[in-house]
């Protein structure tokens, strides 16, 4: 009778938590699956609906520029997280050393990570300006180049100094969580290690990796999410351009919807997008568990 | 744009929203922050018309032009904006969706006969008026007048091969190394170059059954120009990430002999304050073709319109009404020329300027129109990729426009 009552008093408390939830999360979710099987349109959605069955999705797949979209947007996740983990380690087993100026680097570090995204674009648009940027400036000046060039209008250059731009700016976040890993692995454990003749390598991988991979693959999921749903970047450095070369899946969804209203198509293109993303989630939680259980 | 200007937005808006004594009406309207009207201009004559109107406050917000046709759109499920700046290849897919008003009524015949033809066909889609034009633009040709002189030359080009001839010349005499510079990026700004030359070289864009045909022809012709400008090394190879500020900004740092603009670089580049050619800067209607035409120009007029959705549809025309009057624009005409027919006979809007005018006159004249299609932004995407993958030299010339006139005659 108690437990009974415990648990008609448990949902009653819930409630209002799920009424949010359902609303804030399930209904948009729900709408988005429905529209993608109509041709719904921007303006006035219902008026024009017209229910298609799965040939949105259809249309996505057999699409070269959908496909060239999902590609553009998995070399620069795969890239750019890459990027992060290992420079964000490497910067995170620095400052884990004792030296002069610690602190200021360790706060400084926040730095790129405060500054808005659209900010973080707009700047290293001007880095790379192909008239007065920095970049041009510094490799011409070390003689690492003739004359000054362009980054973002040359389709073979543009994706990867967007991501460069992206992994300056977020690389901080992996290297916070790793630095706040470090600490926690006991001092001891080295000592041990280096008396039986561990190398630093040695060190490394059997010691200070296992110890900060649970904290470290968190980070590896944030930042995979992220990655693949990246849309301001492009759309504040390049908009898609080069001849289509950053035209990232999501910049790819927002056209459809919001350029051609189609948002039919559009809510077909982002549900990909997020099947996509939850594979890969899926992934990660089945490796994350399985490091657990060794 | 300033901290003033936005804390008075805020103050405004603040005021508005406490439901103030006074029955004040807030007008938002939607404008945009690159080329024609500076921000300026547009706060500076909206301020004249709160003080003229008490009751009516006008709250401005300027966006990108890449930013403005997405914003209007997206505002209409919000009930977003009273008055909104739109560009002449919309209204065909404004009006199918019912996005503007239709002001057919409210336009009075002195006004429908003032104002250019050209202009006209700006708000005018299928018979009915969606607001009315305000800015008349076309792209100019710009030179500097020194650099002209030194390789020898007394007159801009009349037609693009001298051009082309003309930029030849000065790149071999070492006076500067990229000659021309253009908004090349993929944009709709590189659409508008295309467009230019395409109409000077006797192309269309579609056909009487409004197939594509830009692929062949005059269309063929002007990506090929464009890309052999490129090829020779005429045009600065950056031209393909410009937008107008970028070329405005190389043709003033006096780093190209010519540059095609829109009207606003006119008084812009012989600025000192703003321009290192100030005095230098010569402008022609943009070139023609031997045989062909005479002058080449695209259609980039732009008119303000009331969105179907707003609340306050009164006040909104009478902003409208305001901005577009001959006064009021004969007042603000450096950067935005009129687009009433008498202003270019006014000495006040002439003086100073007489050559912008007088290429005006030319070139307004023969402005040519981009397709009217509702899917118009699509059609214009698949070209601007097109046009890009055929400058960076991925496909030739005639394959990119064969695929962009397969992929828009299937969107059709």
């Amino acid at each position: 009778m108690i437990s009974y009552r415990k648990t008609v008093t448990a949902w009653l408390l819930l409630t209002p938590m799920i009424v949010i939830i359902v609303g804030v999360s399930g209904y948009p979710l729900i709408k988005t699956i429905y529209y993608s099987l109509t041709g719904a349109k921007l303006i006035a959605p219902d008026v024009t609906s017209i229910f298609v069955g799965l040939d949105n999705y259809a249309r996505a797949l057999s699409s070269s520029k959908f496909l060239e979209a999902i590609w553009h947007t998995t070399y620069f996740a795969v890239i750019s997280v890459g990027a992060e983990m290992v420079i964000g380690v490497l910067v995170a087993l620095l400052l884990n050393e004792a030296f002069a100026g610690r602190t200021l680097l360790r706060a400084m570090l926040i730095l790129p990570l405060a500054l808005p995204t659209v900010v973080n674009a707009m700047m290293w648009r001007l880095i790379y300006n192909p008239d007065f940027g920095a970049l041009n400036a510094l490799l011409v000046q070390i003689g690492m180049l003739d004359a000054y060039r362009s980054w973002l209008g040359d389709p073979a250059t543009a994706l990867d100094m967007v991501i460069l731009a992206d992994v300056w700016k977020n690389f901080p976040l992996v290297a916070l969580i790793a630095l706040a890993a470090l600490q926690t692995v006991p001092k001891d454990l080295y000592e041990a290690a280096t008396l039986d003749g561990a190398g630093v390598w040695n060190r490394f991988w059997r010691i200070t990796l296992p110890a900060i991979l649970g904290p470290l693959s968190v980070a590896l999921v944030l930042r995979t999410i992220e990655a693949f749903k990246v849309f301001d970047i492009v759309y504040v450095m390049t908009r898609g351009g080069p001849a289509s070369s950053t035209k990232t899946v999501s910049f790819y969804v927002y056209q459809e919807a919001f350029a051609y209203m189609r948002v039919g198509s559009g809510a077909s293109y982002a549900l990909i997008v997020v099947l996509i993303s939850a594979c890969l989630i899926a992934g990660y939680m089945y490796l994350i568990r399985k490091q657990g259980e060794v | 744009m300033n901290i003033k200007n936005l804390m008075t937005g805020a103050a405004i808006g603040v005021l508005a929203a406490s439901g103030a004594a006074h029955a004040d009406v807030t007008l938002n309207a939607l404008f945009m922050a690159q080329a024609a009207y500076s921000e300026d201009d547009i706060r500076n004559m909206t301020a004249e018309f709160e003080a003229a109107n008490p009751g009516i406050k006008v709250n401005a917000e300027l966006v990108p032009y890449e930013a403005l046709h997405d914003k209007i759109v997206l505002s209409q499920s919000a009930n977003g904006y009273d008055v909104v700046l739109y560009d002449v290849i919309w209204p065909a897919e404004f009006a199918q969706y019912q996005l503007l008003e239709d002001v057919s009524a409210r336009i009075d015949d002195k006004t429908r006969a003032g104002i250019l033809d050209g202009a006209w066909t700006t708000v005018k889609y299928d018979g009915a008026f969606y607001g009315m034009p305000w800015i008349a633009d076309t792209k100019f040709l710009f030179y500097n007048k020194d650099m002209l002189k030194a390789a020898g030359f007394d007159n801009p080009p009349a037609t693009w091969e001298e051009l082309r001839a003309q930029a030849a010349a000065i790149k071999e005499k070492g006076i500067v190394e990229h000659p021309l510079v253009w908004s090349w990026s993929q944009s709709e700004a590189a659409i508008c170059d295309y467009t230019t030359i395409l109409s000077g070289m006797g192309g269309e864009f579609l056909d009487a059954d409004g197939k594509p045909a830009f692929n062949t022809g005059g269309g063929l012709k002007a990506l090929e120009y464009m890309v052999g400008t490129l090829d020779d090394g005429l045009t600065n190879p950056n031209s393909r990430e410009y937008l107008e500020e970028d070329v405005r900004r190389v043709f003033s740092s006096g780093q190209a002999a010519f540059a095609l603009n829109w009207g606003y670089m006119y008084n812009l580049a012989n600025d000192p304050a703003e321009s290192q050619v100030a005095g230098k800067v010569g402008i022609a209607p943009a070139p023609g073709a031997e045989g062909v035409s005479k002058a080449s120009a695209v259609n980039g007029s732009m008119g303000l319109g009331i969105p179907t959705k707003s609340a306050n549809k009164e006040e909104a025309w009478k902003y409208i009404e305001f901005l577009t009057s001959q006064k009021v624009q004969d007042k603000f005409a450096k950067l935005s020329l009129p687009v009433w027919e008498a202003s270019y006979s006014n000495p006040d809007v002439i003086k100073g300027q007489e050559p912008f005018v007088e290429a005006a006159k030319t070139s307004l004249a023969v402005m040519a129109p981009r397709p009217t299609m509702a899917s118009y932004q699509e059609a214009s995407s698949v070209l601007q990729e097109a046009l890009q993958n055929a400058m960076l030299g991925s496909v030739t010339p005639a394959d990119a426009l064969n695929n962009a006139a397969e992929a828009i005659s299937d969107m059709q």
